[in-house]
């Protein structure tokens, strides 16, 4: 391959980002730094670039961390910060716990069937997400199915509240993540050289502890996968908490889009969004020096 | 290659070899086991003995039952039927992490995350020993293999050679009764294989431990074991210390999987004469058998002359087929009267030890009558 070939292949995936992420993220921060306005667009400064080398120092002079400033002031993005961090945190324990077992049935299950349980689980995904989410709300409602066969089994006598509860907001977030915590867990457990667990066996554990002992710390880089997979997404879940979870305290998501949508307040909805930003990217680094740290590991 | 590993005696483990001429007392009993996979027989009514401190080889193609005796020994697989008693208890129902038996995998089935220390510590760990007692052991078993200072290596930073030490120590730390190694040296090159073989035999001889290696390597089993089970389609063909499986035969069948043979078909009679096709033929005095045999005749056993040699010796005259130089000796194939082949290995021991002879010569394969093989079925 000719060295510009080389250099075009490569040149693609930098123009990819610089094209829609880096610029993007660019007219972001800069919305977050301008005040809001009643105009088209609804934000002062707007960059006038016929006015010359006056004009650009009026716009960058007109900027200012205003947005930033009611971030911290108002207790009510905290909150939703919190919140967003507290639901993802919890939803991937759950999703772990649930998922863990699954991956680890199928990894182990007759070769055979093994692309066919895959495709169960990846299945739900043919189906449109919102309708899926629509789905729950019938289920979780007042004479909704999960009422139904609770009292119908006695478990309950009167109709529960599930949905508008955090409850219904979990429940939404493990059945819709469920795919992405499974399927790296089934990668990295479907590899594990079988012998491993008969040399543990012969050196004296209990199946249970060959498992602690072998196959856990051999999944770890599916777990690290397969949380980040489903955390990050779900600090900035939006659809899920909006059409399950009650109205009482909002994810982050929900905050952004009342901001943006609601009170048209494009600098504090660009200035949620960058700091969603900032607080996301410590797992993604933590991800990456781990993968580093095991790649020098196998060097 | 390396010095010795450093003497391991005096410590209360080890035990001497027992002598090649005392009969071990049996350790592992193997009674009547039979192993079924479906319609597939894998092991068909197995009765073996294998005594304290031996080094036992299970030999076999491809195919026969071996592996999956030894899978039995392990606890890997559950015999459909018989015992398998060691020290005279039944161990069937004892899952493989209570027998003390331990294994050397194959494929060496060495923890990719952990280090080599902490593999070969991974089976006293399960033994609640103190941490001071497993690192003089791991330390004690490193010396042995050969991988001091090597504590701290990630597998995956060893040669196939480390590995295989490796797994070696993993199985022997335990101090098990019995060592089942599974095809270990199958890895290693050729060369790197011939040095190990040795290494075990000592290594062995050192421990006292009785080990069970399953093989495909006919050399490989008679190279290192006290006694060989040559095993074919789930039965035992023969199990003799390999002397007497190479020189002593019980069946065409073996003489043909151990080393090389050709075979002359006759009938015997009284006064140690076989009749066969060349005309009558003299064979080993005291032969019991009466009717049709077969006279088994190893390559390196016959010898090659240029006319017809004199004295008290079997002869066939035949013509040279075909001549292939091996360094250390060279193979003659010889067209007899019959058109059969009969293989001739002469040493190469002096220059003038070669045989001046080209291919289409005629030429003389003799043997004193000691040296062929009566084999009756």
């Amino acid at each position: 391959m000719r060295l510009w070939q080389r250099r075009a292949i490569l040149l693609f995936p930098y123009a990819w980002l610089l094209l829609f992420f880096l610029a993007p993220f660019v007219i972001v921060v800069k919305i977050s730094l301008s005040q809001t306005a009643i105009a088209q667009p609804p934000y002062v400064p707007v960059l006038d670039v016929s006015a010359g080398w006056a004009g650009l120092e009026g716009f960058f002079s007109a900027l200012s961390l205003d947005a930033y400033r009611l971030l911290v002031s108002d207790p009510i993005y905290l909150l939703s910060y919190l919140k967003s961090l507290t639901v993802a945190a919890v939803s991937t324990v759950i999703l772990l716990v649930v998922g863990y077992p699954i991956a680890y049935g199928v990894a182990r299950s007759p070769r055979h069937w093994q692309p066919l349980l895959v495709m169960a689980v990846v299945l739900p995904f043919w189906t449109s997400f919102l309708i899926r989410v629509y789905a729950w709300i019938n289920i979780l409602q007042r004479d909704g199915l999960l009422n139904d066969i609770l009292m119908r089994l006695h478990i309950i006598a009167a109709p529960q509240a599930w949905l508008a509860s955090d409850t219904a907001i979990y429940i939404g977030m493990v059945y819709s993540y469920l795919p992405f915590m499974v399927l790296p867990l089934y990668a990295t457990l479907e590899k594990i050289d079988m012998t491993l667990l008969e040399a543990a066996s012969d050196l004296g554990c209990t199946p249970l502890r060959a498992f602690w002992r072998v196959t856990f710390p051999l999944s770890v880089p599916g777990i690290t996968a397969g949380v980040l997979l489903c955390f990050i997404p779900i600090v900035g879940e939006f659809v899920i908490p909006d059409l399950l979870g009650s109205s009482e305290s909002l994810m982050i998501g929900q905050t952004l889009w009342t901001e943006f949508f609601a009170n048209r307040d494009w600098p504090v909805a660009s200035a949620i969004a960058v700091t969603l930003l900032g607080i996301l990217v410590a797992p993604i680094m933590l991800y990456e020096r781990l993968q580093r740290r095991q790649l020098e590991m196998f060097e | 290659m390396v010095a010795p590993p450093p003497t391991a005696a005096g410590r209360g483990w080890l035990t001497t070899k027992v002598g090649e001429m005392d009969k071990p007392a049996a350790l592992l009993r193997i009674e009547n086991v039979s192993k079924q996979f479906g319609p597939l027989t894998a092991v068909d009514s197995l009765s073996l003995e294998i005594g304290h401190g031996e080094f036992f080889a299970l030999l076999g193609p491809s195919g026969c039952g071996k592996t999956t005796l030894l899978r039995m020994l392990a606890g890997f697989e559950t015999p459909s039927s018989g015992r398998i008693l060691l020290d005279g208890e039944d161990i069937v129902a004892v899952p493989p992490h209570r027998r003390p038996i331990n294994m050397m995998f194959q494929n060496y089935a060495l923890f990719p995350h952990l280090t080599v220390e902490g593999n070969v510590a991974f089976g006293l760990r399960q033994e609640r020993l103190s941490r001071a007692e497993i690192a003089t052991r791991v330390e004690e078993m490193l010396a042995l293999v050969r991988l001091k200072g090597f504590n701290r290596r990630r597998i995956d930073h060893l040669s196939g050679g480390q590995r295989q030490r490796v797994a070696l120590a993993r199985s022997l730390v335990k101090r098990p009764r019995v060592l089942l190694l599974d095809e270990p040296l199958a890895a290693l090159d050729k060369k790197l294989r011939a040095e190990t073989q040795f290494e075990l035999m000592e290594l062995q001889r050192k421990l006292g431990t009785t080990f069970v290696i399953v093989t495909h390597d006919q050399e490989e089993a008679m190279i290192v074991a006290d006694r060989i089970a040559v095993m074919d389609r789930g039965r035992l063909r023969q199990v003799a210390p390999p002397n007497d499986i190479y020189e002593r035969p019980n069946s065409r069948w073996v003489a043909e999987f151990i080393g090389e043979v050709s075979l002359i078909e006759g009938a015997l009679r009284a006064g140690g004469i076989l009749d066969s096709v060349f005309g009558p033929l003299r064979v080993p005095p005291n032969q019991t058998a009466r009717g049709k045999v077969w006279l088994a005749l190893r390559p390196e056993k016959l010898r090659l002359s240029t006319t017809r040699p004199e004295g008290d010796l079997n002869a066939l005259s035949g013509t040279v087929s075909e001549i292939g130089y091996r360094g250390g000796v060279s193979i003659y194939k010889v067209r007899l009267a019959d058109q059969s082949l009969i293989k001739v290995a002469l040493s190469n021991s002096g220059p003038s030890s070669r045989l001046e002879v080209s291919i289409g010569a005629t030429i003389w394969v003799s043997w004193p009558k000691e040296n062929g093989v009566v084999l009756t079925q």
